[in-house]
This record gives structure tokens, sequence and C-alpha cells, in this order.
């Protein structure tokens, strides 16, 4: 294991940033902390660079305790959503920080700032100012600064947060790749869950100051430990009192089957995709709408419409969390989020 | 808006590797000339208050100055009084900026990045001295450190009363220029030098400082163009013998109520020179600083 973390906690005056928190961190993989904002993630990854001091707990870096170290001395590489980029230095300048103050031989912080540069694709870019280039390439300036002192760790505290959705998909794919050819541990703060999915080895699903669970992307998906988890990694909607994600749920145009039966009160495509909302019958009003997604042939030819009367019921197999609250605030309001942003 | 003026340059604009710089160059020339009236009269305002106050009235002095020749400039170099007030007024200037360097730095980062009980008090007492009228200042400083001096001290008359009067009324300056500055730098700028293993007086050197050279360079030259220039707070303080303590604004009044306008004007384009000089070299040296890291 790389990174250690035993029964950490963080307040913050009253608010409970950390609350005993223990986390293993295996090494060479790569690790997503994800959660909504303001659930301690940010925190705990600080924690670990030394940026912040925890209350109680250790950490632990390489089987080195690292509690009491500054950050100077962790060999933590850290990348901020900001970029912290040297203002007044040119890119090269920027990567070679780390070494020079290591003092390392000149030919030497030539040939590995050249090096790094051709890594993140920079080498063209060398002698301009991090003011000359645009968020994602100073994204990529940031991190090749930070490899190369060679950290132990890697820690990016949500790195693409500041870039838009394209750029944010292509860095995404291009850390991916990056850290299958340099293998160092890597850490990473998001609260995007298809990032998430996407890029990680392995989640922690942190929230409240609470690691909800720990796992692969197919086990948090597939197995969500509780609602949040469920709520939190990819859709869900309500059925007949359980979560299931929209598309894990069938459609039929007559009850022979059974089901829940209801009516199509909405139907929204958006791309390959249809989104249907039922309502169930008998239901009064929007909150107990349940959300269905299909390919859009396949509603063709199912002929659905507004007004159409159809039964749900899950698929088979489909995971089901059966809700403890009817219906839990927070995964109603994501639910509900969704669909406004999509109207 | 760019779209119809490309859509009827392009066919005639030759090759399709070429158009584009050759008629950006083209199309800037012609913004300039394109002025819009608000702008146009915004211009002009600025222009003419530009003049009478500062360009007129400087051409006025230089004028004067050179009316008399060589020859002013040097008689008046030449009078013992004059080149020791001059000297005095520069090196005690050039003192004032490099002490308020230092101490308003300090007291900057201190404002910016300390908390204290006390703080907002003396957010507001930085800017007594520019409160103040200089002459209240002068006062001020005669109370305590005058003949009558509580406290047993007395610099009236003495190069070091100089000195102090002048860091009084240059207090604000580096103070207020780098403040805002510092508020503005990003604090992962530095978690970041320091994660890549810089000690704090290294992120000091490389990091910090390098963003405030130009704040800290331009609070020292308007320090120093006070500095240069001051007047009512030295009338009470300096003592006024000539060659000894009298500055060049004080020599300067006195020329004129001797009716030597042309010797007056002499000094002023003097300290006009200087005070180019050095705001000029301060510029060139922050430039530097700024670059280097």
């Amino acid at each position: 294991m790389s990174i250690e973390v035993r029964g950490i906690s963080k307040h913050y005056g009253d608010f409970v940033a950390l609350g005993d928190v223990d986390l293993s961190i295996p090494t060479g993989r790569l690790t997503a902390l994800l959660g909504p904002s303001g659930g301690g993630k940010s925190t705990l990854l600080r924690i670990i660079a030394g940026l912040e001091v925890a209350d109680t707990g250790t950490v632990e870096i390489e089987g080195v305790d690292a509690t009491r170290l500054p950050p100077q001395r962790r060999d933590v590489g850290f990348v901020f959503q900001h970029y912290a980029a040297f203002k007044h230095m040119t890119v090269a300048k920027n990567v070679a920080f780390g070494l020079e103050i290591r003092k390392r031989p000149k030919k030497e912080v030539r040939a590995k700032v050249q090096e790094l540069l051709e890594l993140v694709h920079l080498e063209q870019f060398a002698d301009r100012l991090p003011a000359q280039l645009s968020g994602g390439q100073r994204q990529r300036m940031a991190l090749a600064r930070a490899l190369a002192v060679e950290p132990k760790v890697l820690l990016l505290d949500e790195p693409f947060g500041a870039l838009d959705a394209k750029v944010r998909k292509e860095l995404r794919d291009w850390l991916r790749r990056l850290h299958d050819e340099v293998h160092v541990t890597t850490v990473f703060v998001t609260h995007d869950q298809e990032e998430a999915l996407e890029v990680a080895d392995e989640i922690v699903v942190i929230n409240h100051g609470r690691i909800e669970q720990v796992g692969s992307p197919e086990d948090l998906y597939d197995e969500p430990a509780n609602e949040f988890v469920m709520g939190f990694l990819g859709e869900v909607t309500t059925l007949d009192g359980h979560l299931v994600r929209p598309h894990d749920v069938q459609v039929h145009t007559s009850g022979e089957r059974g089901g829940v039966p209801g009516t199509v009160v909405r139907a929204l495509r958006i791309g390959f995709e249809v989104r249907l909302i039922v309502r169930p019958e008998g239901a009064a009003d929007e909150g107990s709408d349940v959300v269905v997604t299909l390919t859009r042939t396949f509603a063709r030819s199912l002929g659905l419409e507004v007004g159409t009367p159809v039964w749900l019921e899950p698929e088979q197999g489909a995971r089901v969390v059966p809700v403890r609250r009817a219906p839990a605030a927070a995964l109603d309001g994501d639910v509900l989020g969704a669909e406004g942003a999509l109207v | 808006m760019s779209t119809p003026t490309l859509a009827a340059t392009a066919p005639g604009s030759g090759p399709a590797g070429g158009p584009g710089a050759p008629q950006r160059g083209r199309r800037r020339p012609r913004g300039v000339e394109a002025l819009t009236p608000a702008a146009g009269l915004g211009l002009g305002v600025a222009m003419l208050w530009f003049s009478l106050l500062v360009l007129l009235p400087l051409t006025a002095v230089v004028v004067t100055a050179l009316e008399g020749g060589w020859g002013t400039f040097v008689d008046v170099v030449a009078e013992p009084d004059t080149r020791a007030a001059l000297l005095l007024t520069i090196t005690e200037a050039l003192g004032v900026a490099v002490v308020n360097v230092v101490v308003g730095t300090v007291i900057a980062w201190v404002l910016v990045r300390d908390d204290f009980p006390g703080k907002r008090v003396l957010e507001v007492v930085i800017d007594v001295p520019f409160a103040l009228p200089t002459i209240v200042a002068g006062l001020v400083l005669l109370s305590l450190y005058g003949p009558r001096s509580p406290i047993g001290v007395n610099v009236v008359g003495t190069r070091e009363g100089i000195f102090l009067a002048l860091l009084f009324v240059t207090l604000p300056f580096v103070v207020r220029t780098v403040q805002p500055v510092l508020i503005e730098l990003d604090a992962d700028v530095e978690e970041a030098a320091a994660s890549l293993g810089a000690s704090p007086a290294t992120i000091l050197r490389r990091i910090v400082l390098p963003s405030l050279a130009p704040a800290i360079t331009a609070g020292a030259s308007l320090a120093f163009a006070r500095a240069i220039s001051e007047f009512g707070s030295l009338v009470l303080i300096a003592g006024n013998v000539p060659g000894e303590t009298e500055v060049a604004s004080l020599r300067i009044l006195k020329f004129i109520e001797g009716d030597r306008y042309a010797s007056a004007a002499a000094v002023a384009f003097i300290l006009l020179l200087v005070s180019a000089l050095v705001i000029a070299t301060l510029d060139v040296v922050s430039r530097r600083v700024a670059r280097r890291g």
C-alpha cells in the first residue's frame, strides 16, 4: 500500500470535514476520490500532501510516517484545480523549478525538462509564459512540473474542474494513457462520476466526511453499498419503492406480464437515447414519476409517445436497492437535477 | 461583425495561405482612425486636461530653465549651497525609497497575511500621512522629536530629522501598492512551490518577490518622487541651514524670493531629470527581477 491513512479527522469550527477516516491506497494505481462538493475529499487530499494538518490520525506514504512532515519533505506531486502556475516563469522554468531547487546539474535539468515537455506535448511551448497557454495546456504544464521531481505519489485536486467539457474529456483520456506509461501512484479528486468511472482503477466514494464505499468502478456501479453510492454513481430512479437504474427498467405496452402500470407523461430525445417520464397509476404529482431510458429504435418499435399506457418492471438481474426513507431527498434531487439540465 | 468584411475582401486577396495576416494588419490602422464619437470626446478631454495641468506648465519650467542657456545651469550648480541642497535631497530621497521598499513590503505582508488584534486600526493609521497636510505632519513630528520633546530626542535641524520627516510622509506608498497585489497572490502557487520542495525562504525569493516586484518598484518610485519634492513637513523640521540641512525645494523657494526665476527653474529642471532617471531605472530593475524568478 502506497498511502495509509488512519483515523484522520478534521474539523473547521463545528463543521466536520473528515470524521475518523481510514483508507489504504494501492501502489501504482489510479485512484479517484469521488463525492459531492464539501464532502471532504479535497481536505483528505490536502492532508495527504501536508498542505492541511489533520486534528487526529496518521498518514503514511510508502511506509514512512508523514504525519508531521512538512509538504516539502513528503515527496508528493500536487496538481491544483486552477493550475497554480508560476506566472513569471516560462513553461520550461516552471517544469524545472523542483529540479533547480534540488541543485541538480544544469545538463540533467535540461534533459529532464525536455523529456517531460515531450511527455505532456508542450515541447514547442517551452519558452512561452503560462498566460500564453490555454487552460488545458497550463494544466499539462502543472502535471509535468509535479512529475519532474519524481514524486512517490501524484495528487490531483479536481485537475480538470476549471476546463470546458471537451478539453476535460481529452485530458481525462490523456491522463489515463499517461498513467499507463508512468505508473506513479496517483490519487485524484473529482465530483464528476463519469470522470471517476472512466479514468480510475479504484474509486473511493466520500460524503459528509465519511467513506461510503471503496472499490473498482464496476463494483461500485453494479454493487453499490447503499443508496448514496447508487445515486451518486450513475442515474437512478424509484420504481415501486426501489432504486433502479433508468436503463434497467423494462417497458411493456400490455399488462399481461405484470409490472407497475402508468402513463408516459413526457418523452425527451437525447441523441440516440429516449428518456421517458412515466407517472405510475394513482400517483397525484411528479413526486413518484419514474425515469426510463431506452434506445430510440426500441422506443419507436413500441410506439411510445406521451399518453401511452405502459407497464414497468426492473430488468432481470438488475441491481435494485430498497429505498429506506421514501423518497430520499438527495436522490430525488439528483434525478430532478438531471432532468432539469436536459429540458 | 467581421464576417461580412471577410466575405467582401476574401475574393480579391490572393492565395489561400496569405489573406489572414495581411488583412488583420490592414484593418488595425483603420480601427484607430474610426474612433467612436464618445471615445474621441474622452480622448480629447483627457489630452486637454493633461496639457493644461501637466504638459504646458512643465514645458514652461523647462523653457525658463533653458532660456538662460547652459550658463545658468553651470552657475547654479557651481554654487556650493545649491549643490549641497541637491545632493542632500537626492541621497535622502534614495535612502527613503530603499527603507520604504523593505519596511513597506513587511507592513503590507503583515496586513495581508497575519491576523492580530488591532489590524483594522493599523489599516487606517497607515493612511494618516496621506491624510495629514504635510505642514501638520511636520508639526506632529516636532511635538515628539522637537526641542520640547517629552522623550528628550531633538532632531530639528539635523539630517536625521529630514530623513525621519521624509519617512513619515512616504510611509503609505509601498504599503498601498504592494497590499492589493499580495491579496491577489494565489495561496496555491506557494503551496505548489512547497510541495515541489521549496523552503519558505526560496518561495519568498523565487515566487513571491518576483510577483511583487512591479508593485514594490511602483511604490518606491512614488516614495522617491514624493521625497525629492517634499516641502511642507521639512519647513519645520529641516532648520534650513544652507549647505547643511537645506533641501532642494526650500532652495527653490529661496531663489524665487530673491527674484532669481531662472535659477529656480534650473534647480527644478535638475530635480525633474533625476526623478525621471530614477523612475526609469527602477522600472528596468523591476522588469528584470520579475522575469528572473
